[in-house]
């Protein structure tokens, strides 16, 4: 009902082990990018996703675990039984794609982008030769604003970046701030008329 | 529904792109045979398009009224879409936008669907123009309100109350031409598309003199009178299954494409200033819906009353 339409600016949509890094303004958000990726890649690509908001209840525990088959982390340090970075690792090593939100969170404040948690950067140290594929997600916070049903029918795009990959000494502050930009550089409305 | 003048009419348009599709083909196979020339593919883009939408058409035509208000209805809701993802709103419109394409849109094409004309020739102008701003304002945010509100109600105007003035001319009382009404349609597209068509034709032969050079690099004052002029030209040949007389299908065929020459000037104008190229991506070749039907929908509205006041009976 969105369209959404797929731009794939700086990398082609081939079968290569991935993390797909997004920003986060709506939970329809990884259902969007695994609609638009073709389908023996959305086969292999799992979200990684909140525990806490996904287990809340058997229905979207269901729909989270069988349906999207998600990488389910638990966002509470003290509560959690077992390292995120330690299980979104052991997926890539089982070969599959990750979608994850850096942000950690849903965006609804007016900042663009909310400041990556670090797991990125871990994932980009333990397993360097993955692709790290920034995607921008435009106009589904308005589709789904935070707390509202019924979704409106806007148009969404979703832009896939070129990959990224850890610089040989580059520091975890100074490789999460150039992910950061590599997404914010995406966003439509820099472009021009592209 | 079907009349032996649609069929002519529908006939004519096969054989154009036919013969479009013959000199697309042509063309590919002597200048671009690697499909390396963008103009060229494009240029066969939009053959195959036009064809898709032509027997789209004719498809509805076939179903009747309910089959032509139905497919106008999803292109409207299609050019709403495109419309209102470049608008400015926020999270306090969100019900407010609900209801431009759940509320508005529905009642509008269902006004006309029971014929009930006092009520769809006000309805967006009246009701919506009034009623729409105040879900906004409930939700409490005036930021930008006046531009959100405008510009909302602007894209109404467009995508639902103009556009739903095309399946309208279905329901004109013309004395002596009762059950041919559909001809009204098929000759308003026919006229106006073909005068599209002969701009971009005309526009890549001869055109030097830009219109408005800010607006649009395309719309060249050559391409503009080579297409009005050669669409009127047909549409005044074709006057004999139209209500009309040779000398007022001339001047109804001027009116018309005059009137879709402003609306892809007006349309064009809006995407320079939100930066984007074209309104969509559904049509291949074309962009969005909106940028194949800004012409007819300004074009629609005028033709209709126009019509209306002179040749109908209420």
């Amino acid at each position: 009902m969105t369209a959404p339409r797929a731009i794939w600016q700086g990398i082609e949509p081939v079968p290569h082990q991935r993390v797909y890094f997004a920003n986060h303004s709506s939970n329809g958000d990884f259902v969007l990018l695994w609609t638009v990726l073709p389908a023996p890649l959305r086969r292999k690509t799992r979200p990684v996703a909140a525990l806490d908001y996904w287990l809340k209840s058997p229905m979207r525990a269901f729909i989270g675990r069988e349906v999207f088959n998600a990488v389910l982390i638990d966002r509470r340090p003290e509560a959690r039984a077992e390292d995120p970075v330690t299980q979104m690792v052991t997926a890539l090593d089982q070969g599959a794609s990750l979608i994850i939100f850096p942000e950690g969170q849903r965006n609804s404040s007016d900042a663009q982008l909310l400041p990556f948690k670090s797991g990125l950067f871990h994932l980009a140290k333990t397993r360097p030769e993955v692709d790290l594929v920034p995607v921008w997600i435009a106009n589904l916070n308005k589709v789904m604003p935070k707390g509202e049903v019924i979704p409106l029918p806007l148009i969404c795009t979703v832009t896939f970046g070129a990959p990224l990959h850890l610089a040989a000494d580059e520091a975890k502050d100074a490789f999460l701030a150039r992910a950061s930009q590599a997404l914010l550089a995406l966003q439509p409305h820099l472009q021009g008329d592209a | 529904m079907t009349s032996p003048h649609l069929l002519w009419l529908l006939a004519g348009v096969g054989a154009i792109l036919v013969l479009a599709s013959i000199i697309g083909e042509i063309l590919r196979q002597r200048r671009s045979p690697t499909g390396d020339n963008p103009v060229i593919e494009n240029l066969n883009a939009r053959i195959t398009s036009w064809w898709v939408m032509v027997i789209m058409l004719g498809l509805a035509f076939i179903a009747g009224k309910p089959g032509v208000i139905l497919l106008f209805a999803l292109c409207s809701f299609a050019a709403l879409r495109e419309f209102l993802t470049l608008t400015t709103h926020n999270r306090a419109d969100h019900w407010s936008l609900l209801a431009c394409f759940f509320l508005i849109l529905p009642l509008q094409y269902y006004f006309l669907l029971i014929d009930w004309y006092g009520l769809y020739s006000i309805f967006v102008p009246v009701y919506a123009f009034l009623l729409l701003p105040v879900a906004s304002a409930l939700r409490g945010s005036t930021t930008d309100f006046l531009i959100r509100v405008s510009e909302t109600q602007w894209a109404l105007m467009i995508c639902v109350y103009c556009a739903s003035h095309v399946p309208a001319l279905l329901y004109l009382q013309i004395p002596g031409f009762e059950g041919r009404n559909v001809i009204l349609i098929a000759y308003l597209i026919f006229v106006v598309q073909l005068s599209d068509v002969m701009q971009y034709v005309w526009g890549k032969l001869i055109g030097r003199t830009k219109v408005a050079p800010n607006l649009s690099p395309s719309k060249t004052w050559e391409g503009l009178f080579g297409g009005a002029l050669t669409a009127s030209a047909v549409g005044t040949a074709l006057w004999w299954m139209t209500p009309f007389s040779p000398l007022e299908a001339a001047a109804m065929c001027l009116l018309i494409t005059t009137m879709g020459f402003f609306g892809g000037l007006v349309m064009s104008a809006i995407k320079r200033d939100r930066g984007v190229k074209d309104w969509g991506h559904l049509i291949v070749g074309h962009g969005g819906f909106i940028d194949r039907l800004d012409s007819v929908i300004f074009a629609a509205p005028i033709f209709f009353h126009v019509t209306r006041y002179f040749w109908s009976a209420t």
